[in-house]
Formats: structure tokens, C-alpha cells, sequence
């Protein structure tokens, strides 16, 4: 999370050469591995292939084979099917705990930055307060003692995002607030919420979806780094960061068991910072512009 | 500037107070009764009784946390009850790992992202300049147990150059400290230097454009001392801050890369009272260190607001 | 003192890339320079004569091409390589830029800006290249010189500063300085001071120098020739004397008559240029001068005037119907 505050605090200081960034191949080529992600991930239990739990223990660190596309894992498991089911846990937590952070803190920031005064200062010294902390060791130490799940775990991932998305939206609606057409609205008599809700969001609602993808990127980091500790999702469930902390016991003698997922990983995270990137690289004129 | 400084510390104080108020909340609401804990097999309901009453955990909580802040104040952060020691002992024991991790891995972040942003900028646009853009943004994504275990593998386990996990104080014998240091710091300055190249190489190329580079070019220096002594100063702000910030947050963020190899430092002390249970150490050592963050935030703070104005200072 | 010009600027065309179309910034431009000898080149903002004087010191934009040839001291400095450029300028190349809040580094002292100039070209150690600023800064009228090295440009008014600029572009002995209107930016009390000090180390030094600036009534008195640019072109070029005694090109006429005179009376109005300088991305059909020229008659808008010679081989002019103006005689 602190990253993600970093990214802010960057842009704001060295905005000045920044060329507009067209959608270019490797934007499509992010959104292809993104969509192939996502659709091997919804239909894991359609695919032709052997259950990711089953152990053969006569064929444990396989290598690759016909029958195992990726060899199998240290207790005879098949990695490929592993490989797709462990998509899906990060990918869910990767998804909904920045929603969280999405709907709580837009709609915050939406709000501190409208109404500004006392609540936004309240508002803001608190994110700071939560910002104040290592965000890992808060997530460590809520699900060690609250118990390892993944609802625990998406729910304190998406509370650490909270400040962030607070930050993009108040930023957003600051410059918005001021325009001409939230002028005209007040003028006509439009009430708070109708402005906030017609007037505001849809703008406020760019930036937001952009930095929403950087944080999927940073979340599925989160996850990854704690599973990979064995603190996040609760074994027997893996996700790609548990089977990466598993694959460092075999490093001497099977690799690929550690490097397949951590592959997968990369490219995931890869993939949504650059479409986040992007977006963001396009909705930034859009705000500048006055 | 006095009025600044006022009203940021004016600001500062709420906000720390917030933090001791939240740590204490966390460890305390958390389930899992601590005088259990503590007696565990010996956990008869009479036994936890007296435990808590001579603990003074089962007075009111606003109680507790104003009997935890006035010791705090004080320097009493509590002892734990695992080991013996006390909070400031037990951090000032790691501290010096932790510092030691993270001055290095800062340095070499520098050493890395440093000359390739004056090299992108200096030729800003052409082939190496979006081949390392491409690359620190793909470095980005890349988190620090990944870095972790694929320079583990290189090195340790292929190479057989540097252990992958271990520690020696550095009085004890300096070139071994060094030598488990390196991995872990490399895997943190991996994670650093991206930040750091494309912070630079922005204000360097904005720098460029300016007169003052045309007039040197137009005395005929060399490239090298152009892009050195006057290109590098005035665009060297924004780098500090964010040095600043970077060091700020690697104070209590180096748990993983600690935990993977092994050092004995703040990181892995949170940690390890994580896992048992040992909430007084948790409680005093997470204060310590969201309090430090918060302090070198402010200092950062203050720091941009020094070093602007003076270069400000004579435009008419 | 007769022979090869120092400078012979040949055909010269710069051309940029520009979103809405190739842009001539300079557009075919023949000059020469003799040693010791001062050249004003005038001109409104957006004629090229700054781009003009860049094309000198070869420090074009990247995406600039250029054509012609740039001879220095008999070598073409558009086909040098980057090295022996390099060498060249601060040595036997200098330039003085407008503005010396912004020409000058504000994070080096003005001693570090001077001390490395010198070392870099005349090699001296830095005792002696110490020693030198100092009198530097003393021969271009800044008082306490020992004292300004170890200060910083924003703790100088804007005339030092210039003193400065103008101390850094002399500090290698140069054989020809660019003074890219260097007092526009300048209190007007000071400018005639450093109009007067760059004259009179030209003089000094036998150095040739340009003069680039928008106000004709600095090149008289100052400068040996005169070249009037418009949109990228030369459009009047004669010795200084000759061009205020007899100028030709409506443009020129123009150009004197926006100078307020001391002796007018008061709340004359000041006869300016009616119009705006043409669009440097659609170049017009005939002479760009013509939709803003009072004189222009139809061949104007379709023929592009040449710069030719009549009369005296040395005025030059480029117009269908010249006006023979004598300046002066009604002063």
C-alpha cells in the first residue's frame, strides 16, 4: 500500500514528461494474457485435466511429461491443474479485496473532497494514521490472531487500500468541484447527492478504474508475498504465492516448481500494470485539462 | 517557516496519538485471551483468573491504554513475557540489522537507478532510453520474494557464491556480515531502483530543456560535466524526497526479504510475535515503527520545504 | 583585412517537424561576416533570427534538419564532428542569450560557471583560472569581483547577471560573439550600458559579433551591416549607414516608424505594424509580407520577391517596388 502511495506522490512531482501513451500492441498483448487468465481461472472445472489434489506419490517432482503438461509437485500433484486453480484464488482475492478499497475509499474521498472542512481533515488524518502503518505486518497480525482465510484475508487487504483510493478520488473531485458544469448544477438547485452522484462520479470514476487495476496488481503482490509465507490463504488452498513458497524447498532439484508459477505470477502483475498504466496515462490529460 | 514547522507538528501530534491509539486497540481486541496464552497448559479458569487481575487485564480498556500510554511516555514499553527482555531492548538488539539492510539496499538502489536515469535522460526517447523505461516497469512488477528466490537460485544454489540465509554482526567478523547481506539487500535494491531511475530521469529531462544547458553546451563543456554538475543538482529534489520516503517505509518493511534469509532484524521480530503471540513486544515494537515512519515522513516533509524556497529564494 | 569572410552563412534552411506540418523556420539564408566586423540582424519574434543564430553554434532541436552550408574560419560547421565542435564553441564561438536569470546555472556559483570555461579551453590551473575570472568580471564593469565568485546568480540584478553572461562569453578570447538580444530582457536604463560594453570589447578584442534583436534602433550606431529578417528570410541587407539613409523595404519603414521617438509629442500614437507575422507552417504564394504591407499591389501576393541588388552592389533588398525612404532627413 505504501507503494501505491508512492506512485501518487511521484506522479504529482515529475508530471512534466509525460508523452501520451497510445494503446499500443503490448497494451492488447496484456489484455489477451489478462482475458486468458480470467477464462482458464471461471473454467478450471471444464478443462481435461488431472484434479490438482490428487497425490501420486510414485510420481512426485515429475518432470514434463504428456500426461503431466508441467511435471507434478512435490507430493505427486499435477502443477498444470494446480497452476489453474491457484489463478483463481489470487485472482478473487486480487479482485475483491481492491473493490473494497474501491467503493469505500472513492466514495470517502468523493466526499471529503467535496464537502472539504473538518470531515475532510478527519478523513484524511485517519488514512494517515492507517498509512502510518507497515501494511504487511497489520495484515500478518490480523489474520494470525482473526485466523487465516481467505475472506480474513481479502477483507484486511482491501482495508489497507482504503487511504489509496480515498487519495485518487479527493484529488479527482477537488478539480472537478471547482469546474463549471458542478457550478451550474448547484445554480439549478441540484441537491448534494445529485451532484455527487450525476455530476462527480462518472468523472471521479475514470481515474478510479485505472488505479483500481494498479491495485489488483499490487494486491495479487500482497497475497503472493504473505502465502508465499505461508500467512496467507490457508493450506490446503494454494494460490500461485503458496505454491511459489513451497517450490523454494525444491530449488536444488526441480526448479520449474517454483519458477512455472512464479512465471504465471509475474506475468499477471505485469499485465495489470500495464493496462493501470495505461489508463491512467490517458485519464491524466483528461484532468489537467482545465 | 517557524509557522510550517508549527502547524505540521500541531498536525503531527493527533496523528501519533491516533497510532498508539490503534496499536493498542489491535493488540488488545484481538481474540485469544493473553493470560491463556501465557499460561497454556497451566490455563486452570482460576489460575487465568489471577493472571489477568495481576496483569490488570481485566480492568475497563481505556483504562489499560492509559496506563500503556503513561508508561510509554515514560520509555516503559513493557517486557515480554516470553524472553524477559524489554521492548527497547529487544528492538535495539535488531535495529542495527534492519538499519544496516536498508542503508544498503538503498545505496545500491542508487548505484543502480542513478547513472541509467542520467544515461536515459542524456539520450531521452532513443533505444536504450525505452528499452530501460520498459524494463523498470517490468521490474516493477517483479515483487521482492520473486527477486528473492530467483537470485537465491542463482547464487546459492547454482553458483554456490553466497549463502542464502544467515547472519553475523558486522564487529564480529566484517567481510562474513557483508557476504549475507549482499542477497538480501541486492533483492530490495532490485525493488527500489525502478522508482528511483524514473523520478530522475523526469526531472533530468525537464532540466535539459532548460537555458542554462544550452548556454553550457554553447561553451563547449564536456557532455559528461554538463550532465554531472549541472544537470544532476537542480534535478536532484524530487530523488531526495523519495530517498527519504523509501528509507522511511523500508524501516518496517523489510519483513520479507528478512524472513527468506533470515535476519535478525525489526521485521522479523514483528513477525515472531506474530506467531507467538508475544503481544507486548508486538505492541511496543509496532508503535516504534509506525511512530519512526511517522517521524521521517515529517522530516521529509520539512526537508522539501527547506530545500525549495532557498532555490527560490533570489527569483525576483 | 580583406580576404575569406570569418563567417559565410550559405543557403541556409532549417526545417521542423510540427503536428500540423513541416515547419521552415529559416528559410534559404546567405550571410557573411568579416573579421572584426558587426552584423545586426533585426527582426519581429518568430522570424527565425534566434533559430538563425543556433544554426551557428550548431545546437539545433533533434528533429531539426538543416541544409546549406555554415562555413567558420573555413570549416563547415554543420559537417564537423561533434568533438571538434565542441572545441570550438567557448573557444573561438561565443554567445550571449537573453535572459540571464534563465541562461545562467542557479545552483553553481558564478566563479564555477566562469573557472570551468577557462579550464576547459585555455587548460589553466585553478589558481590562475581563479584569478582570471576575477578580472573578468572586473574588465565588464562588476565592482568587488572577488566577492561574486563565490556568489549565485539570483544574488545579482539582472544587468550584473548579464555583465556575467557577457564575462563568460569573452573569457576565451573568442573570435566571433552572438548576442541574442541581450537586453531585451533588461531594465531599459541598463541596456545602453551593456550595448555600450559590447561594443566596446568588440572593439577591443577586434572580435566580430552579431547583434540579434527586434529594435532597429539598437543596431544604429553599432554595427557595420544590417540584415532585416521576415518569415525565415533576409528581405533587406545593407552596410548601416546606407540602410537608415536609404531604406527599401516597406518592412524596414515599418520597423522604424514602431520606435517611440524621445522628441514626438506626447500621446503620439505609436504607428504599429498592423497584422501578425505569418504562420511559419503555410507558407504564402507571393511575398509573406504582402498582406500586412501598405504598398502591395497584386504581383506581390503571387510572386515571391529574391533578395537582389540594385544601384549599390552592397544594399540588398527583396521587393517588387522598393521605397526609396531617406531616414533622417525628417528627424
Amino acid at each position: 500500500m505504501a507503494t501505491l502511495e508512492l506512485t501518487i506522490r511521484e506522479d504529482v512531482a515529475a508530471a512534466t514528461a509525460r508523452q501520451p501513451r497510445r494503446l499500443g500492441v503490448l497494451f492488447w498483448i496484456a489484455i489477451g494474457w489478462m482475458g486468458l487468465v480470467f477464462a482458464v481461472a471461471i473454467l478450471a472445472d471444464l478443462l481435461p485435466m488431472p484434479s490438482p489434489t490428487d497425490m501420486d506419490m510414485l510420481e512426485r517432482r515429475a518432470p514434463v511429461s504428456v500426461e503431466h503438461w508441467l511435471g507434478t509437485d512435490g507430493l505427486g500433484r499435477d502443477e498444470l491443474a494446480r497452476l489453474i486453480y491457484g489463478a483463481r484464488i489470487s485472482l478473487v482475492v486480487g479482485l475483491c479485496a481492491p473493490m473494497i478499497g474501491l467503493v469505500i475509499g472513492g466514495a470517502l474521498g468523493m466526499v471529503a473532497g467535496y464537502f472539504r472542512g473538518r470531515f475532510e481533515t478527519l478523513v484524511v488524518g485517519s488514512m494517515d494514521v492507517l498509512l502510518a502503518f507497515p501494511p504487511l505486518i497489520l495484515a500478518l497480525a490480523v489474520t494470525a490472531f482473526v485466523g487465516q482465510s481467505i475472506l480474513n484475508l481479502t477483507c484486511i487487504l482491501g482495508v489497507l487500500g482504503i487511504p489509496a483510493f480515498m487519495r485518487v478520488a479527493r484529488a479527482a473531485t477537488l478539480t472537478l468541484a471547482r469546474r463549471e458544469f458542478v457550478i451550474a448544477a448547484q445554480a439549478l438547485g441540484a441537491t448534494h447527492a445529485r451532484i455527487l452522484l450525476r455530476e462527480l462520479l462518472p468523472n471521479v470514476l475514470l481515474p478510479l478504474v485505472a488505479f483500481f487495476l494498479l491495485g489488483v496488481a499490487i494486491t495479487i503482490v500482497a497475497e503472493g508475498a504473505l502465502s508465499f509465507l505461508g500467512l496467507g490463504v490457508p493450506p490446503p488452498i494454494s494460490s500461485w504465492g503458496s505454491m511459489i513458497g513451497e517450490g523454494r524447498e525444491s530449488l536444488d532439484v526441480a526448479p520449474r516448481l517454483a519458477f512455472f508459477p512464479a512465471f504465471a505470477f509475474f506475468l499477471t502483475v505485469l499485465a495489470f500494470n500495464l493496462v493501470g498504466d495505461t489508463l491512467k496515462a490517458l485519464t491524466d490529460p483528461r484532468q489537467g485539462a482545465l | 517557516m517557524f509557522g510550517f514547522v508549527a502547524r505540521r507538528l500541531l498536525y503531527l501530534l493527533p496523528v501519533l496519538l491516533a497510532v498508539t491509539l490503534l496499536t493498542f486497540l489491535i493488540a488488545s481486541l484481538l481474540p485469544g485471551d493473553l493470560a491463556y496464552v501465557i499460561l497454556g497448559d497451566q490455563a486452570t479458569p482460576e489460575n487465568v483468573a489471577a493472571l489477568r487481575h495481576d496483569m490488570g487485564l481485566d480492568q475497563p480498556i481505556w483504562w489499560r491504554y492509559l496506563g500503556w500510554l503513561g508508561h510509554v511516555l515514560q520509555g516503559d514499553f513493557g517486557r515480554s513475557f516470553r524472553t524477559g527482555q524489554t521492548v527497547l531492548q529487544a528492538v535495539a538488539e535488531r535495529l542495527p540489522v534492519s538499519i544496516e539492510l536498508m542503508l544498503l539496499a538503498e545505496i545500491t538502489g542508487l548505484v543502480i537507478g542513478v547513472p541509467l536515469a542520467i544515461a536515459c535522460a542524456a539520450n531521452s526517447g532513443g533505444a536504450f532510453d525505452r528499452f530501460m523505461t520498459g524494463t523498470a516497469f517490468g521490474m516493477l512488477s517483479v515483487p521482492t520474494f520473486l527477486s528473492a528466490i530467483l537470485l537465491i537460485y542463482l547464487f546459492a544454489v547454482e553458483l554456490h557464491l553466497l549463502p542464502a540465509t544467515g547472519y553475523v554482526p558486522f564487529a564480529e567478523d566484517p567481510v562474513g556480515n557483508l557476504r549475507f547481506l549482499v542477497l538480501p539487500a541486492l533483492t530490495l535494491a532490485l525493488a527500489e531502483w525502478p522508482g528511483i531511475m524514473r523520478v530522475l530521469r523526469s526531472d533530468m529531462i525537464a532540466t535539459l530543456q532548460e537555458d542554462y544547458i544550452a548556454l553550457a553546451k554553447a561553451k563547449g563543456l564536456k557532455a559528461s560535466r554538463i550532465l554531472f554538475v549541472h544537470a544532476l543538482k537542480p534535478s536532484s529534489l524530487t530523488l531526495v524526497t523519495v530517498t527519504g520516503i523509501n528509507i522511511g517505509r523500508l524501516i518496517g518493511g523489510a519483513l520479507i526479504v528478512e524472513t527468506i534469509f533470515a535476519l535478525p532484524g525489526i521485521g522479523r521480530l514483528l513477525v515472531g510475535a506474530i506467531y507467538t503471540r508475544d503481544l507486548i513486544i508486538l505492541q511496543g515494537a509496532v508503535l516504534l515503527v509506525a511512530a519512526g515512519f511517522v517521524m521521517v515522513n515529517f522530516i521529509v516533509d520539512l526537508l522539501y520545504a527547506v530545500l525549495d524556497p532557498r532555490i527560490r529564494h533570489g527569483h525576483a | 583585412m580583406n580576404g575569406a569572410p570569418l563567417l559565410s552563412v550559405e543557403a541556409v534552411a532549417v526545417e521542423l517537424p510540427t503536428p500540423r506540418g513541416p515547419l521552415r523556420a529559416v528559410d534559404g539564408v546567405d550571410l557573411t561576416l568579416g573579421t572584426g566586423r558587426t552584423l545586426g540582424i533585426v527582426g519581429e519574434s518568430g522570424c527565425g533570427k534566434t533559430m538563425l543564430s543556433r544554426v551557428i553554434l550548431q545546437l539545433l532541436p533533434k528533429k531539426a534538419r538543416l541544409s546549406g552550408r555554415v562555413m567558420f574560419d573555413g570549416q563547415d560547421l554543420a559537417r564537423l564532428d561533434r568533438e571538434r565542435l565542441r572545441k570550438l564553441r567557448g573557444r573561438s564561438l561565443a554567445v550571449v542569450f537573453q535572459d540571464p536569470m534563465t541562461s545562467l546555472n542557479p545552483v553553481l556559483t558564478i566563479g564555477t560557471q566562469l573557472i570551468e570555461t577557462l579550464q576547459e579551453h585555455l587548460e589553466l590551473d585553478a589558481v590562475h583560472a581563479r584569478t582570471r575570472s576575477a578580472e573578468l568580471l572586473a574588465a565588464v564593469g562588476i565592482p568587488a569581483p572577488e566577492q561574486r565568485l563565490a556568489q549565485y546568480p539570483h544574488q545579482l540584478s539582472g544587468g550584473m547577471r548579464q555583465r556575467v553572461a557577457i564575462a563568460i562569453a569573452l573569457s576565451c578570447e573568442p573570435k566571433l560573439l552572438i548576442a541574442d538580444e541581450p537586453t531585451t530582457a533588461l531594465d531599459v536604463t541598463i541596456q545602453a550600458q551593456i550595448l555600450d560594453l559590447l561594443a566596446r570589447e568588440q572593439r577591443r578584442r577586434h572580435m566580430a559579433m552579431i547583434l540579434i534583436t527586434h529594435d532597429l534602433g539598437v543596431v544604429a550606431g553599432r554595427t557595420d551591416e544590417v540584415a532585416v529578417m521576415y518569415a525565415g528570410r533576409v528581405v533587406e541587407r545593407a552596410p548601416t549607414p546606407s540602410l537608415f539613409r536609404a531604406m527599401q523595404m516597406p518592412y524596414t519603414e515599418a520597423l522604424l516608424a514602431a520606435i517611440p521617438k524621445l522628441d514626438a509629442a506626447p500621446h503620439t500614437p505609436l504607428p504599429a505594424i498592423s497584422g501578425r507575422p505569418p504562420d511559419p507552417t503555410r507558407p504564402l504564394k507571393g511575398c509573406s509580407f504582402s498582406p500586412r504591407c501598405r504598398y502591395a499591389v497584386a504581383r506581390c501576393h503571387q510572386e515571391k520577391p529574391a533578395l537582389t541588388a540594385s544601384r549599390s552592389t552592397d544594399h540588398h533588398y527583396a521587393c517588387f517596388h522598393p521605397i526609396q525612404l531617406a531616414v533622417g532627413v525628417d528627424a
